[in-house]
């Protein structure tokens, strides 16, 4: 079942109709499995025909299943757009070369969340990690490639770190099967070796992920890299890294063990709300849209930490639903973001001035984004919150409900700063804008824009699909962790 | 016309954003575009006046749209507090329509369509908040009326205009995420459901701190009551074009406020509950403060419209009260207060637009005199300010009639007393306007530049449109004295309610 994977191994010179024919497939492939998933349960293929615990297992539950739809989808939907955008801001002959990156970056997500091999994940890790490094790079500022340095640096780090810990299980329970580890593990769960293995993993995951304070590498590499990159990545890549920590913490090590070996779940809880309120507070002071929206990242990807750390089904749901949301929203506000960039050149605050006369429907679905991330009701944004805060009071922690809610307000501030100047401040074109130049974005933008935002609201409303799928993988999850 | 009861509340909600179609399509032609808003009026005070008739015959009226999560719907029902909410909102947004016509085109406003559009959607929400049948349904309606009006007050797009925005959506988004659906959620923790039950959804054993402690988040969340220390937005909105003040402060917002302080307090914690929380008697006391207060700061103000806007404060803090004596009285009181209130204020404040539209004055030093060459305005606003007063022949006198009543019944003297100050305060710095207007000279001492004789000549009545709506609303104010049943019966019938179905 994992051959969609096989079929995006094909590095042909592949152009932007092959990527999207090959994303669209994984899709299609990606909604087939979750509905079987629903339906039967677990689906596990073996790659070569080597039986697990020996080779390759592919492994699908509800969590990947879902998973692998937010990716294929995303990447989907922002493909639409990319050859519209990239015509732009890469050059020419390197067109190809871009697709075969995006299209690499996508597999090696997609067999990350897919693959049942803990060494397997650090395979495809290095394969997104590694495009994911070139594709910044290729961003037309000479800044990107800096940030794609940082960015490898951060990077390597943390695939070496859980590299480390994989080596480490490997050596304690001599197999890289997740689910052999995770019925071996027990057995020597009280030796040093294996504390330090899940300590190796956890914090290079949290690398990946951008949990504060390992998220200095995040801003500049979404600010500088090429738009649509950005997009793709913003969507999707920190829900990969989640992911991870989910299916160590709670398949791997299992839960009793992650929450007693360390003191996880205050560690998380209070980095959780640090990261809110540090980045939320960073992005009210950014003057580059693209960085005001990174650091934003930042602090949801908080909100899920904190989700994450309440550990029990309320609160697991809520981080999945929240996976979900954000990936649409950010996936529309970046991609919005790309169509500003490629009508104007430049996504500074100044130079958004009275865009929203200009490129009105693309100004409003950035607007709808923002509210979807301040959790405004009938978006998803809301959705994802009232389960967190709900979560949160089953468990009587009243006082991170509070402050949850409190970190939302710093959205406001930051969403409506990009209001006022879009929409009260008169178009003043610098030299060569003159006033005729902005049109509205081309449709290639506006179509893939308003499905997201569409997206954003219809989830928001009619809740069945994602939060059943969030709520049977949170239960599945502690299913089999107990 | 055969149309079900159902079908017309869920047009109820729908007509005003069908009509952005027609307003938005027809944005280039001024005349047809307002034919489309004052139709859309017209048939929604239709829709609406069947409802009432639907409820007036004991017919149970519901609509259930979806689920939107596992529990918690989106549906509506029609009862007596949201239809008075809804007669009201649904008839001054007509006057307020035709008001504005006058308004916005001698005052030549820009952007006159997003105005009309913007105003539709808030009529929609408001629509929205009256006829909700949980509090889930109600608080998203309420932060739409919330976005929907923020353009409305921005609407000059001028620094200015853009600060108060800012004070304006700040507050009332923050009070609203932090507290507001902080305290949905806790209540839906607590209780299980979010339905609207007379006699409250919690349990008879419920913990008071906890349930205290939710009424309070309640009372602090719901900015739009404007409650003391959360009152900022409303002076701050003031920057907005008259019937825009009009709308906020008599029609939809604030009223969307205060009305969901009453169906907190009489469907959720139910008053019986109410009466024994700890928590009550603070609140009562910080309400009574905001009464007092923001009538000592209306007293210093000398722009008109800032002005009414802290006597609005003031006047919020009585419905406030009024819901939280959980008194039969004062329930009943303050669903007339919002009633008449609204018609009062609205008044006072298409007087304080047609002098800036016909004189150009908004401060109230300048408006020595005005009366003599603005009469219909001025008696208007007397009359306005004798119903926010409370004297008769107006339709106030019957509100605070209830109000004293409760706070007598209850034995809170305290309250009491502060009520009889506040009106008293309300004399002196609303009737003073209309006095000085017909008996004071126009020339001021000292210099007499700017009102000299040559532009005080030219100052005459304010456009026809104006006028008629205004006339139209000071006609209400006296006729709810005289005529005062529907909506007493309207007000009586939500504490019958509430008691019938406790007894069960």
């Amino acid at each position: 079942m994992a051959a969609p994977l096989c079929l995006l191994f094909r590095h042909s010179r592949a152009a932007w109709l092959f990527a999207l024919i090959a994303s669209g497939t994984a899709l299609v492939i990606s909604i087939l499995l979750l509905q079987q998933v629903l339906a039967t349960g677990l689906i596990s293929y073996a790659l070569g025909g080597w039986q697990a615990p020996w080779g390759i297992e592919y492994r699908i539950d509800t969590l990947n299943a879902f998973l692998l739809l937010i990716i294929s989808s995303l990447s989907t939907v922002v493909l639409l757009a990319a050859d519209t955008s990239i015509s732009k801001e890469i050059p020419k002959e390197k067109h190809s070369l871009f697709y075969v990156l995006y299209l690499l970056s996508l597999t090696g997500m997609l067999g990350i969340v897919a693959t049942g091999d803990a060494f397997n994940v650090f395979v495809f890790l290095e394969i997104s990690s590694l495009s994911a490094y070139a594709l910044i790079a290729l961003g037309s500022d000479r800044r990107a490639l800096w940030a794609s340095y940082q960015y490898l640096i951060m990077g390597t780090i943390g695939a070496t770190f859980i590299l480390i810990g994989i080596g480490l299980m490997y050596q304690m329970t001599g197999t890289l099967n997740m689910h052999d580890l995770s019925n071996r593990l027990p057995e020597v769960a009280q030796t040093r070796t294996v504390f330090t293995a899940f300590a190796f993993v956890i914090v290079g995951v949290c690398l990946k992920l951008a949990l504060f304070p390992l998220h200095l590498w995040l801003p500049n590499a979404y600010a500088y890299a090429p738009s649509i990159v950005t997009a793709f990545f913003a969507a999707t890549a920190t829900k990969v890294a989640i992911y991870l920590l989910i299916r160590f913490t709670y398949s791997v090590f299992g839960f009793s063990f992650s929450f007693t070996a360390l003191p996880l779940q205050l560690l998380f809880v209070v980095l959780g709300v640090l990261g809110i309120f540090v980045a939320s507070s960073a992005a009210i002071y950014q003057s580059n849209v693209k960085h005001l929206f990174a650091y934003s990242s930042i602090a949801q990807i908080g909100y899920m930490i904190v989700g994450f750390s309440i550990s029990t089904v309320a609160g697991l749901t809520a981080t999945l639903l929240h996976l979900f949301n954000h990936a649409l929203m950010k996936g529309a506000l970046f991609l919005a973001l790309a169509a500003v960039m490629h009508r104007i050149g430049s996504v500074q605050l100044s130079a958004l001035k009275g865009l929203g006369r200009e490129m009105p429907l693309t100004m409003a679905a950035i607007v709808a984004g923002g509210l979807s991330l301040i959790g405004v009701p009938l978006t998803v944004g809301f959705v994802s919150k009232w389960y967190l805060v709900l979560a949160l009071l089953e468990n009587g922690w009243w006082p991170v409900a509070m402050l949850i809610l409190l970190g939302s307000l710093l959205a406001i501030v930051y969403v409506w700063r990009i209001v006022e100047v879009a929409y009260f401040q008169p178009r003043v074109g610098p030299g060569e804008l003159s006033k005729d130049s902005v049109r509205e974005a081309p449709l290639a933008f506006l179509v893939p824009i308003w499905l997201l935002v569409i997206a954003n609201v219809y989830f928001g409303i009619d809740t069945r699909l994602s939060v059943e799928v969030a709520q049977t993988a949170s239960e599945s999850l502690f299913g089999l962790s107990q | 016309m055969n149309m079900s009861l159902e079908t017309m509340l869920l047009l109820c909600m729908l007509l005003p954003l069908v009509a952005i179609v027609g307003i938005v399509g027809l944005g280039h032609k001024p005349n047809w575009r307002e034919t489309v808003t004052i139709s859309t009026c017209l048939a929604l005070i239709y829709l609406v006046v069947n409802l009432y008739q639907g409820l007036a015959d004991g017919e149970i009226i519901r609509l259930f749209l979806w689920e939107i999560f596992p529990g918690l719907q989106l549906s509506f029902v029609v009862e007596p507090l949201g239809m008075l909410f809804a007669l009201i909102a649904s008839f001054l947004w007509l006057i307020t329509t035709i008001y504005a016509i006058g308004y916005m085109r001698s005052h030549n406003e820009i952007n006159q369509t997003r105005f009309y559009v913007c105003f539709a959607i808030a009529i929609g929400a408001v629509m929205g908040v009256a006829f909700a049948e949980n509090l889930f349904t109600l608080f998203i309606f309420y932060e739409v009326l919330t976005l929907s009006t923020y353009p409305l007050v921005t609407h000059a797009g001028t620094d200015k205009a853009k600060a108060g925005g800012r004070i304006y959506l700040g507050i009332l988004l923050s009070t609203s995420i932090v507290f507001l659906l902080l305290a949905i959620i806790s209540t839906w923790f607590v209780a299980g459901t979010l339905d609207f039950k007379p006699g409250g959804v919690f349990a008879p054993d419920v913990d008071t701190t906890v349930a205290g402690a939710i009424l309070l988040l309640f009372i602090f969340g719901i900015g739009k009551a404007a409650i003391m220390p959360f009152h900022r937005w409303l002076p701050a909105a003031m920057v907005a074009p008259t019937p825009v003040s009009a709308l906020l402060h008599a029609v939809a917002v604030v009223k969307a406020g205060v009305f969901t302080v009453l169906k907190v307090c009489v469907f959720i914690f139910g008053i019986d509950l109410l009466a024994v929380l700890p928590t009550t008697q603070f609140l009562l006391y910080l309400a009574g403060f905001s009464v007092l207060f923001a009538s000592l700061i209306a007293m210093r103000q000398d722009n008109l419209k800032a002005r009414l806007a802290y006597s609005t404060i003031s006047q919020l803090g009585y419905i406030t009260i009024g819901a939280l004596l959980a008194t039969s009285a004062g329930v009943v009181g303050s669903s007339m207060h919002i009633a008449t209130h609204a018609v009062g204020k609205i008044t006072l404040f298409f007087c304080a637009g047609a002098i800036l539209v016909a004189a150009h004055k908004s401060n109230i030093s300048e408006m020595r005199g005005l009366g003599r060459k603005m009469p219909i305005t001025m008696l208007a606003f007397f009359i306005a300010s004798l119903s926010i007063i409370g004297l008769p022949p107006t339709a106030g006198t019957w509100s605070k009639w209830f109000l004293l009543m409760g706070t007598i019944e209850t034995e809170q003297w305290i309250l009491m007393t502060i009520l009889m100050l506040s009106s008293l305060l309300n004399i002196a710095y609303l009737l003073p306007i209309p006095y000085h207007a017909f008996f004071s000279d126009d020339n001021k001492q000292g210099s007499g530049e700017g009102v000299g004789e040559g532009v005080g000549e030219g100052i005459k009545e304010a456009p026809l449109p104006a006028l008629i709506a205004l006339s139209i609303t000071t006609v209400a104010c006296v006729a709810l004295f005289i005529y005062p049943q529907p909506v007493y019966e309207l007000a009586t019938a939500v504490m019958e309610n509430s008691r019938i179905n406790y007894a069960d």
